[in-house]
């Protein structure tokens, strides 16, 4: 009997958590963050209604963790945009991060009425529970990927990354060419959150070998890089830009002096030296752990040894007279 | 009429009423050393209103994640700058100590010591206050220390008061593409740039002391960044001496380039004033002004200085000993010892140097400064004929090839929370 009842809620799906929407939209972020209904349990495995996972084609590296990536939208979204999609006031998009199956954070990122704003929430050591932490944490991690000095951003240090050029906090993405992969933007449209597939080149997965060489590291550098170092985001005073519709090779780095490096420079001259890159600065930072050379500055305290591999080539493949 | 008196009236009263609560609204939070003393911090930092204020009690806190503050018009208060210190030594993430992108943030009488990049930055905001303030990094000039002490960037409204900054590895005061700031009564000891106006607009620099650095006070503007065009810059009051220690910036910054022993160092910039400093013991140069001496293909760019109004200085006892290392051997091979205590690099667009000679309406003006040795005044190093074959090198050092007459600049003004800081009754930080 109770497996009838089980399967006519199933397939009715009246049985499906809804998200709070109160909770989403009140100004203070409630304790925990089951309260906002994003799961059905409280272990985060199943989205409720509504509640759609999505993947990108080119991730940020964040000390091997994998993520699990879930847009909540009131409105279905158009699509037709050059820029990241319009989520809407009463949008949320949450993003956990794990090893394995041990949950280590989950990250919210909802437009309220007052604008956009994120809120960190660290998971117990059973994955049972996840609660608010504005102040960040430092973990210390044993996962197959060794020993890792995790970092649970702030919530201000939210605001270091997801921050557009007037200041207010904004999603680094999707862009709708981050989204398309293997269909999903045809399952993304049947699940509601766009109207329509739209006519977009895919950003390369800069972990596909098929892909020439060059597409792959700007891929890989817009993804661990852009969301700081492009006009009108937090790194732009740089003059280093590494988003994929940057063109001009100077602002990509090539032959391109440090503003304000410090010793960030390594004693080097050059953003990108061609053909040498243990003469490039870029290169030099990204194989850095200490706090005051890194970079990105936040979310890493290990080395990803394959996209240096990938960018070491990259500034090999690149010709010294140009 | 009498009814528009009265409107006028009632919002004024609205107007007071509101400042009023406001006041009494606000609230202030207790900070205290101990084990939680930082996430204490970070988390007040966090939950507080505009209006707060933290006050942070005396004692050392070591620090070990990048503090953060974004909340609008917050206060910061120590029990001192040598009470109340965030030691970062320990520090394992954030490429600055202390970052601010909240406007009106008022910072007073606290520390920051040895961070692992730069030590207090500002993005963005409209409105900050250094008060009393000290950054240093103890283990003395170091290649290792912090690039940037104070580092408001991108930022408009900026106050520097009465701040203290110490071995940073490029500036130790250093404000960058912002526009309206005002920097005095502070100094800067054994950092390779004192005190630095970078790609700026609209500076007062006055009443600050300059000593054991690289170089003192320079006022620079960069190609291939957002902002440029600095110009605008006042430089007055100063005391730049003895800035002597040998240039220990990693290599590939261009402050790299400062030679041991400058007082003043104008690059590049538009309307720079420079009066009533006293300027000496450095052992290179007194005043070097010039244009950006690397390549760019910046369109936007301008490279060489115009209107530099220098007047009214004291100089003694300057260029006797030029640093041994490039651009100073170069001052040196080309003017000899002492070098002068005013210098222009004699860098001119192509065509105005060999036809036209400088265009009037950039034309620079000295006058009116002392010299109280026989230290030569002035020269023009004429980079171009020491670097350019087939022309000839000419040294001049005749001051009546900068006579322009240039009008003083006028005052900057800087408004944070609404209150101009030259007024003294209101801004009581």
């Amino acid at each position: 009997m109770t497996r009838w009842i089980l399967a006519f809620f199933l397939l009715t799906g009246m049985a499906r958590a809804e998200v709070n929407t109160e909770i989403l939209l009140a100004s203070k972020p409630p304790r925990t963050l089951a309260a906002f209904g994003f799961f059905e349990d409280p272990s985060a495995l199943r989205p409720s209604k509504g509640v759609v996972g999505y993947d990108i084609t080119a991730p940020l590296f964040s000390d091997f963790a994998e993520k699990d990536r879930f847009i909540y939208t009131p409105e279905v979204l158009d699509p037709d945009t050059d820029g990241i999609l319009p989520f809407p006031v009463g949008s949320a998009l949450v993003k956990t991060f794990r090893y394995g199956t041990r949950k280590v954070e989950t990250r919210i990122l909802i437009h309220k009425d007052t604008g956009l704003v994120g809120y960190p929430y660290l998971w117990n050591e059973d994955g049972t529970e996840a609660k608010l932490k504005l102040a960040g944490a430092n973990l210390r991690l044993d996962t197959s990927f060794g020993m890792i000095e995790y970092r649970v951003p702030n919530f201000n240090q939210c605001g270091g990354c997801h921050t557009n050029a007037h200041g207010k906090i904004t999603p680094i993405g999707p862009r709708p060419r981050h989204l398309a992969k293997k269909g999903q933007l045809e399952h993304l449209v049947q699940a509601g959150v766009i109207t329509h597939v739209p006519d977009v080149i895919p950003t390369p997965d800069y972990r596909d070998n098929n892909l020439p060489l060059e597409r792959r590291a700007r891929s890989y550098l817009e993804a661990n890089c852009a969301h700081c170092h492009a006009q009108g985001l937090p790194a732009d005073t740089s003059g280093l830009y590494l988003n994929l519709e940057e063109d001009r090779p100077l602002h990509l780095g090539i032959h391109k002096k440090p503003v304000a490096a410090g010793r960030g420079s390594g004693g080097l001259l050059v953003d990108i030296d061609p053909g040498r890159p243990e003469k490039s600065i870029l290169y030099f930072r990204m194989n850095s752990l200490d706090p005051g050379v890194m970079m990105p500055e936040l979310g890493r305290s290990t080395l990803d040894q394959e996209g240096l591999d990938l960018i070491a080539a990259y500034i090999r493949s690149l010709d010294p007279k140009k | 009429m009498i009814f528009r008196e009265n409107l006028k009236r009632a919002a004024l009263v609205w107007t007071v009423v509101i400042g009023h609560s406001t006041t009494l609204m606000a609230e202030v939070f207790e900070i205290f050393p101990g084990e939680d003393a930082e996430e204490a911090l970070q988390e007040t930092m966090i939950l507080a209103s505009p209006g707060d204020e933290i006050v942070i009690a005396e004692g050392i806190y070591s620090i070990k994640n990048q503090l953060s503050l974004a909340v609008d018009d917050l206060t910061i208060t120590g029990a001192g700058m040598d009470k109340t210190i965030l030691n970062f030594a320990s520090q394992i993430g954030g490429s600055e100590g202390f970052l601010v992108t909240g406007n009106g943030a008022i910072l007073r009488d606290f520390a920051i010591e040895n961070t692992k990049g730069d030590a207090i930055k500002s993005k963005g905001v409209d409105g900050i206050a250094f008060v009393r303030m000290r950054v240093e990094w103890t283990g003395g000039p170091d290649v290792n220390n912090g690039a940037y002490g104070f580092y408001p960037m991108s930022s408009r409204n900026v106050l520097l008061d009465g701040v203290v900054a110490i071995g940073a590895s490029d500036a130790g005061i250093y404000v960058g593409q912002s526009t309206n700031i005002i920097a005095r009564n502070s100094q800067a000891a054994f950092n390779v740039a004192g005190l630095e106006i970078e790609n700026c607009h609209f500076a007062d620099v006055y009443n600050n002391v300059l000593t054991d650095n690289t170089g003192g006070i320079l006022v620079f503007d960069l190609p291939d960044i957002p902002q440029q065009g600095g110009h605008h810059v006042r430089v007055f009051n100063n005391r730049s001496f003895a800035n002597n220690t040998t240039n220990f910036a990693p290599e590939g910054n261009i402050v790299g380039l400062v030679p041991s022993g400058t007082g003043v160092l104008i690059m590049a910039n538009s309307d720079v004033e420079v009066f009533d400093n006293v300027i000496e013991n450095n052992q290179t140069v007194g005043i070097l002004f010039g244009s950006y001496i690397k390549e760019t293909e910046d369109e936007n760019y301008h490279k060489h200085p115009r209107r530099v109004h220098i007047h009214h200085n004291t100089f003694k006892q300057n260029g006797q000993h030029p640093d041994t290392g490039e651009f100073g051997s170069i001052l040196n091979a080309a003017l000899g010892r002492p070098i002068a205590d005013i210098v222009w690099d004699g860098v001119l667009p192509l065509s105005d140097y060999i036809l036209w000679g400088q265009t009037k309406e950039d034309a620079h003006s000295i006058h009116d400064n002392a010299h109280e040795d026989d230290n030569r005044a002035y020269a023009n190093a004429d980079f171009i004929g020491w670097f350019g074959w087939p022309f000839p090198h000419r040294v001049s050092r005749g001051l009546n090839e900068h006579s322009a007459f240039i009008s003083p600049l006028p005052p900057v003004t800087v408004t944070i929370r609404g209150i101009n800081v030259d007024d003294p009754k209101a801004w009581t930080p």
